[in-house]
C-alpha cells in the first residue's frame, strides 16, 4: 500500500513542471468527447421525446393510407369498433395567389374536422388551425407566405377555388421542416376539395384515415386483437403509435448513430494527438526513468509513475470534454431543427456522461500506452551513456494495437448495430489513416531525397526541419490532413450534385415537367405552349394501373410466399404505364424485341426496365396480368431495356405497345423547355389560371430546393467536421508545442553561434509553410479522389473540380499552421539563449 | 574476508550488423568490503562499461559478476533493480538529479523505494551532512554544479549502500569544488564503511584510493595496490 502511494506522490511530483503541457496533450480529447457526449444526449433526449410524443406526431392512435380511396366497409368496420375517424386526401398541385400572380407546386392536405386527434396543427394566429374547416378557409405553409408575401385574410386559389388564408402554418403534427421543403402544404377543408376540380383522372391522390381509439381501451391490445387482422386483409398501410415509434426511432437512431461516428473520427484524431505528444512527452522523461532505474525502481513502478500522470490528465481532459459536451447540447436542436418534428426540450443525460467520461478514459488510455510501453525498455544504462539504445523488440506494442482495433471496432458496432458495417468502418479509418500516413513518409522521404542544396540557410533549415528527429510531420500530415479532406469533400460533393443538375438542363434537355394533364387539355395545352415560343419537348399519355399476377401467380400468393422471388415493392406499387410504337433516346434495347404496335387479334406484348424483370422474377415470353383500373389485360415480355434515369424526361419502367390503352382513362405529362426565368413565371402563371389541375416542376424550383436541403444537410455535416478541424488544430498547436521544445536547442545554438532573430524566425516560417503546405495538399489531394469515385461509381457524372473553391481552403488552413507555429515559436525567438540553455537544465 | 564484488573473466562485446567490437576483454578482479578502488584508462579503455557491468545496469557477453554475494548475472532487470536499491549507491559526472524535484526530495527517492518509514529527517540529516541544509527545497536548476554533486553524494549514501559507484565525480566541477567533492565523498565512505569504486581520468584523485586498476584497449592493464585494508 505504502509503494502504492508512493507512485502517486512520484507522479505529482514528476509532472510539476509539465502539468501544462500535459494538459495541452489531453485538450486534444476534449472536443471529441464533447461531440459524443452532445451527440449521445442529445439521441436520448430524442428517444425520450420520440416515447412521449409520438401520439402527437401520428396526430390519431391509427394512421390507414392508401394510394386509392379507403372502402367504405373498412370505414363501417372501424366505426363498429368504436374509432372516431377523420379522413385526409393530399397530392401535389399548383397554387396561385392573386395578390401578385404567385405560382408554386405544392401539398393540398384537404382534412376533416377533427384531425389532429392528438397534438395539433401550430398556426399563426392560433385559433385559426381550429375553425379554417368550419369556415372554409385555409391555412398556408410559413415558408409559402413569406416567399409570395402573403399574410392571413388574403386569399389563394387551388384549381377553381378561392380560399381565404386564416392563418400561416409553422408547425404541422409529425412533419419536419426539411420534409415540407419541395411542396410545403396547404390545408383546405376536406369537403371542399370537390369544387376545386383538382381530383382528376391520373391525380395521385393520397388518401388517409386517422381513427381515435375508444376511451378506456388498452390501446396496443385494441389495435394488435380488434384492428390489425382486418386491417391487413386491405390494400392499405397502417401505422400505429407503436409503430411510429419504432419507425421515428429507428430513423433518428440512424442519424445519431451517424453523428456518433463523427464525433469518434474526431476523438480518435485527437488520440492520435494524446499518442504522439505522449510519445514525445516519454522520451524527454527517459533519462529520468534511467536515474530511477539506476536507483533501484522496477520497470512496472516506473510505468505506473507515468500512467497515474496519463489516466489523471485523461480524465482531466474527459471532465472538461463532458462539461463542454453538455452545454453543447443545448446547441443541437436549433442545428437540427430543421429535421425535427417537434421541438426538443433538453435535459442532462448522466448515462451519456458517464459513457463519455469512460470513453475518455479509455482512448487516452490505450493511445499513451504504445508509447508509455517504450519506457519498460529503459536501461539505467542511459545514466552513464545517455546514446544507449535497447534494441529488443516489445512485442506488447502489438497486443496494444490490437486492443484499439477491437475497441474501434466495437464502438463502431455498438452504433451501427451491423457487424460488416462496423467492420467496414473499421477497416476504413485504417486504410484513411494509413494512405495519409504513406503520404507523410512519402513526403519526408521525398524532402531527403530531392533536397535543394542550392536554396538558402532558412530554406534548407526549415525544410530539414520536416525529417530531422522527433519531426512532427507525419502527425501533421494526418491530422491537418484528414481534416482538410473532410471539409473539401463536402464541397466537392455539394458542387457535383449541384452541376449534375445544372448540367441535365444543358442544350436541349428538358428543363419544366407539366403533369396531371387531362386528354381534353392537350391540344389546347400545346397551343399555349407553342403561342409562348416553348418547344413541346414530349408530350406522354399516362395510364395508372396494378399487378394482378405474374405467370399466373396473384399478387397476395406473391407477397406471402417468397419462394417465388419477387420483390415486394413490385407487388405493391401502383404502376404509371405510357404506350408507344418505339424506343426514346434514353432506352437502350438490352434484350428481346420491342413491340411497338398491337392489333385486335394479337397477344400484347410489353418492354420492362431491366432491373423491374430482375425484381420480378420474369424473363422474356412470361405472362403478366395487370390491373387497369378494373379490366384485367393479360401481356407477355416482349423486350427488356437499361433505361437512362439521369435524365430529365418521362422514363417508364412499363411501356405498352399502341392499340392497346387508348381508351383507358388517362393523363398526359408534357416537357418543355424555357430560357429564361421571366418567360418560365409568365408561361406558369398563363397555364396554373387555364388549367389549375395541372401541376408544374421546373428545374429552377428543383435547382433551389436542392441547393436548400443541400446547404441544410452539409451545415449539419460541417458542425460534425468542426468538431475533426477544431481538434485537428489542437493537436496542431500541441504538436507544434512539443516540437518547439525539440527545436529550442537548435534556436539556442543557432543564436548562440550568431544567427539573427530574423533568421530563425524565417527557419519556422518556412517550417510552418512546408507543414500547412504539405498536410493540407495532402488533405485536398485525398478529397479530390474522393469526390472523384463518388462522381465516377455513384453520381456517374464528370467530375469537374472548381478548384477556385478548393484555394482558400488551402490558403486559410496553411496560414493557420504558420500563425500557430509562429506564435509559439515567439518564446524562443524572443528569449536570451542563456535563459533557455538554464531552463533545459 | 569474502570479496564485495568479484569479476570472473568479463568480456563486453557489442555487435553492430557484421560486425562486432570487443569492449572488455576478459577481465577479473575482486573487491574487498570497506575498500576503494579506482579504475583507470583512456578514454575507450571500456572503463564505464566495467563500472555499468559492476552495478548491475547492463549484461556481459561472456564471463560473470558476483555483486554482495549475488551473481548479477543470473538475475532479471527488475531483481537487479532490487539489488542497486538494498546494496549500491551512485555518483555521475552530471549528476543526474531528477529535475522536477527538490533536493530534499531527490535525497528521499532511495528511501522511499526501499519502503523506509520517517526518511525525511534521514534526508535532512544528509544534506546538512553535505552542507546543504539551507538549500533543501530548491530544484536541481537552482543549484550550482558543486551543490548538484553534494545532493547526488547525500541521495548516494541514503541507502547506506554497501559499495558505491562513482563515475567520474569531479569531472564537470571546478578544481576547489571538485577537491570539496572529494573530502566529502572519502569522508562519508569512512564513515560509513561503504566500498568505493570510482572511474576517473583524475591521476591526483585515483592516488587516493587504496587501489588502482588500470585498463586499456579493453584489457585489465595494471592492478596496483597502494595500501593495505587493515
Amino acid at each position: 500500500m505504502q509503494q502504492f502511494f508512493w507512485l502517486f506522490k512520484m507522479a505529482w511530483r514528476d509532472s510539476r513542471r509539465n502539468r501544462s503541457r500535459l494538459l495541452l496533450f489531453m485538450s486534444s480529447i476534449v472536443l471529441g468527447i464533447a461531440a459524443l457526449v452532445a451527440i449521445n444526449s442529445f439521441g436520448e433526449n430524442l428517444t425520450n421525446e420520440i416515447n412521449n410524443e409520438a401520439r402527437n406526431l401520428l396526430g390519431a392512435d391509427v394512421e390507414i393510407e392508401s394510394r386509392s380511396p379507403i372502402s367504405d366497409t373498412l370505414k363501417q368496420f372501424l366505426e363498429k369498433k368504436g374509432l372516431e375517424l377523420s379522413e385526409e386526401k393530399s397530392f401535389a398541385s399548383m397554387v396561385f395567389f392573386p395578390k401578385n400572380d404567385g405560382t408554386r407546386l405544392i401539398n393540398v392536405r384537404a382534412v376533416e374536422e377533427g384531425y389532429p386527434f392528438y397534438g395539433e396543427i401550430e398556426t399563426t394566429p392560433i385559433d385559426a388551425a381550429k375553425t379554417f374547416v368550419r369556415n372554409t378557409e385555409a391555412v398556408v405553409d410559413k415558408s409559402l407566405m413569406l416567399q409570395f408575401d402573403a399574410q392571413a385574410g388574403d386569399s389563394v386559389r387551388l384549381g377553381t377555388s378561392t380560399f381565404k388564408i386564416a392563418a400561416e402554418v409553422t408547425k404541422t403534427p409529425g412533419q419536419s421542416a426539411i420534409s415540407t421543403t419541395v411542396a410545403p402544404p396547404v390545408f383546405i377543408p376536406l369537403n371542399e376539395l370537390e369544387k376545386t376540380g383538382l381530383m382528376k383522372t391520373g391525380s395521385r391522390i393520397n388518401y388517409k384515415l386517422y381513427g381515435k381509439f375508444p376511451e378506456g381501451v388498452d390501446n396496443k391490445k385494441f389495435f394488435d386483437e380488434e384492428l390489425k387482422p382486418t386491417l391487413e386483409k386491405y390494400e392499405v398501410r397502417f401505422d400505429d403509435v407503436e409503430e411510429r415509434k419504432q419507425e421515428l426511432g429507428d430513423a433518428y437512431s440512424d442519424l445519431t448513430g451517424f453523428l456518433n461516428l463523427t464525433a469518434f473520427i474526431a476523438l480518435l484524431l485527437g488520440c492520435l494527438g494524446v499518442a504522439s505528444s505522449v510519445q514525445v512527452y516519454i522520451k524527454s522523461k527517459v533519462q529520468t526513468v534511467a536515474i530511477l532505474r539506476c536507483m533501484g525502481a522496477s520497470s512496472y513502478q516506473t510505468i505506473w509513475i507515468y500512467l497515474i500522470q496519463i489516466v489523471f490528465m485523461g480524465l482531466v481532459g474527459s471532465v472538461l470534454g463532458v462539461a463542454l459536451g453538455v452545454s453543447l447540447q443545448y446547441l443541437l436542436p436549433q442545428v437540427f431543427a430543421d429535421f425535427l418534428p417537434f421541438q426538443l426540450e433538453m435535459s442532462i443525460s448522466f448515462i451519456s456522461i458517464i459513457e463519455g467520461l469512460a470513453l475518455g478514459l479509455i482512448t487516452a488510455l490505450l493511445f499513451a500506452l504504445i508509447p508509455l510501453l517504450s519506457i519498460r525498455m529503459v536501461s539505467p544504462l542511459k545514466v552513464l551513456r545517455s546514446s544507449y539504445e535497447t534494441d529488443r523488440p516489445d512485442r506488447w506494442r502489438y497486443l496494444v494495437y490490437l486492443l484499439i482495433l477491437l475497441f474501434i471496432g466495437t464502438f463502431t458496432y455498438l452504433q451501427l448495430e451491423d457487424l460488416q458495417d462496423a467492420v467496414i468502418f473499421t477497416l476504413g479509418i485504417f486504410v484513411s489513416l494509413g494512405i495519409l500516413a504513406a503520404i507523410g513518409k512519402l513526403i519526408i522521404w521525398a524532402v531527403k531525397r530531392f533536397f535543394p542544396s542550392n536554396s538558402a540557410f532558412t530554406v534548407r533549415q526549415g525544410l530539414s526541419n520536416l525529417y530531422r528527429p522527433n519531426n512532427q510531420t507525419l502527425l501533421l500530415v494526418i491530422t491537418i490532413g484528414l481534416g482538410t479532406a473532410l471539409i473539401t469533400t463536402l464541397l466537392l460533393t455539394q458542387d457535383l450534385l449541384l452541376n449534375k443538375v445544372k448540367l441535365s438542363s444543358s442544350e436541349n434537355q428538358p428543363n419544366m415537367v407539366l403533369f396531371d394533364i387531362q386528354s381534353d387539355q392537350v391540344d389546347e395545352l400545346i397551343d399555349i405552349t407553342k403561342k409562348d415560343s416553348l418547344p413541346v419537348i414530349q408530350e406522354v399519355p399516362i395510364v395508372t394501373m396494378r399487378l394482378a399476377s405474374i405467370k399466373g401467380v396473384n399478387t397476395n400468393t406473391l407477397k406471402e410466399d417468397t419462394s417465388y422471388h419477387v420483390r415486394d415493392w413490385v407487388v405493391n406499387r401502383e404502376y404509371r404505364v405510357t404506350y408507344r410504337a418505339e424506343l426514346i433516346d434514353s432506352e437502350e434495347l438490352l434484350k428481346g424485341e420491342f413491340t411497338g404496335k398491337t392489333t385486335n387479334q394479337d397477344s400484347i406484348f410489353i418492354s420492362l426496365d431491366d432491373g423491374l424483370a430482375e425484381d420480378m422474377n420474369v424473363e422474356l415470353g412470361d405472362k403478366i396480368t395487370w390491373n387497369v383500373q378494373g379490366a384485367m389485360i393479360p401481356t407477355y415480355v416482349s423486350s427488356l431495356r437499361k433505361i437512362d434515369w439521369q435524365r430529365v424526361q418521362t422514363n417508364f419502367l412499363v411501356v405498352f405497345p399502341t392499340g392497346v390503352l387508348e381508351e383507358a382513362p388517362k393523363f398526359h405529362v408534357l416537357l418543355t423547355k424555357y430560357d429564361d426565368v421571366e418567360q418560365s413565371v409568365a408561361y406558369q402563371q398563363k397555364v396554373v389560371k387555364n388549367y389549375p389541375n395541372i401541376s408544374i416542376i421546373d428545374l429552377d424550383l428543383i435547382l433551389k430546393t436542392l441547393d436548400e436541403v443541400l446547404s441544410k444537410i452539409s451545415f449539419v455535416i460541417q458542425f460534425m467536421a468542426f468538431f475533426s478541424i477544431i481538434t485537428g488544430i489542437i493537436v496542431l498547436i500541441s504538436s507544434v508545442n512539443i516540437s518547439k521544445y525539440q527545436r529550442m536547442k537548435e534556436a539556442v545554438l543557432l543564436r548562440t553561434i550568431g544567427a539573427s532573430k530574423k533568421q530563425i524566425f524565417r527557419i519556422s516560417l518556412m517550417e510552418y509553410f512546408f507543414l500547412g503546405s504539405i498536410s493540407t495538399l495532402t488533405g485536398i489531394f485525398i478529397s479530390i479522389a474522393a469526390a472523384w469515385l463518388l462522381a465516377y461509381f455513384s453520381f456517374e457524372t464528370v467530375f469537374a473540380p472548381n478548384f477556385w473553391s478548393i484555394i482558400p481552403i488551402y490558403l486559410f488552413i496553411t496560414a493557420l499552421t504558420v500563425v500557430i507555429g509562429l506564435l509559439n515559436s515567439r518564446s524562443v525567438v524572443g528569449k536570451p539563449p542563456m535563459v533557455i540553455l538554464r531552463q533545459e537544465v | 574476508m569474502s570479496s564485495i564484488l568479484l569479476v570472473n573473466h568479463l568480456s563486453k562485446i557489442y555487435q553492430t550488423g557484421p560486425k562486432s567490437f570487443t569492449v572488455l576483454d576478459d577481465i577479473s578482479f575482486e573487491i574487498e568490503p570497506g575498500s576503494s578502488c579506482a579504475i583507470v584508462g583512456p578514454s575507450g579503455s571500456g572503463k564505464t562499461t566495467l563500472l555499468g557491468l559492476c552495478a548491475g545496469l547492463d549484461t556481459a557477453s561472456s564471463g560473470n559478476v558476483i555483486l554482495d554475494g549475488q551473481a548479477i548475472d543470473s538475475l532479471n532487470e527488475d531483481e537487479r533493480a532490487s539489488v542497486r536499491n538494498h546494496s549500491v549507491g551512485f555518483i555521475f559526472q552530471s549528476f543526474n538529479l531528477l529535475p522536477t524535484l527538490t533536493a530534499l526530495e531527490n535525497v528521499m527517492v532511495p528511501l522511499e523505494l526501499l519502503g523506509r518509514k520517517n526518511i525525511k529527517q534521514t534526508a535532512k540529516d544528509l544534506l546538512e551532512k553535505v552542507g546543504l541544509g539551507d538549500r533543501m527545497n530548491h530544484y536541481a536548476t537552482q543549484l550550482s554544479g558543486g551543490e548538484q554533486q553534494r545532493v547526488s553524494i547525500a541521495r548516494a549514501f541514503a541507502n547506506n549502500p554497501k559499495i558505491l559507484f562513482a563515475d567520474e565525480p569531479t569531472g564537470n566541477l571546478d578544481e576547489e569544488t571538485g577537491a570539496t567533492i572529494e573530502k566529502l565523498l572519502f569522508d562519508l565512505n569512512a564513515e560509513q564503511g561503504t566500498t568505493l569504486v570510482l572511474v576517473t581520468h583524475d591521476n591526483e584523485l585515483a592516488q587516493k584510493t587504496d587501489r588502482i586498476i588500470k585498463l586499456k584497449g579493453g584489457k585489465l592493464h595494471e592492478d596496483t595496490q597502494l595500501k593495505t585494508i587493515a
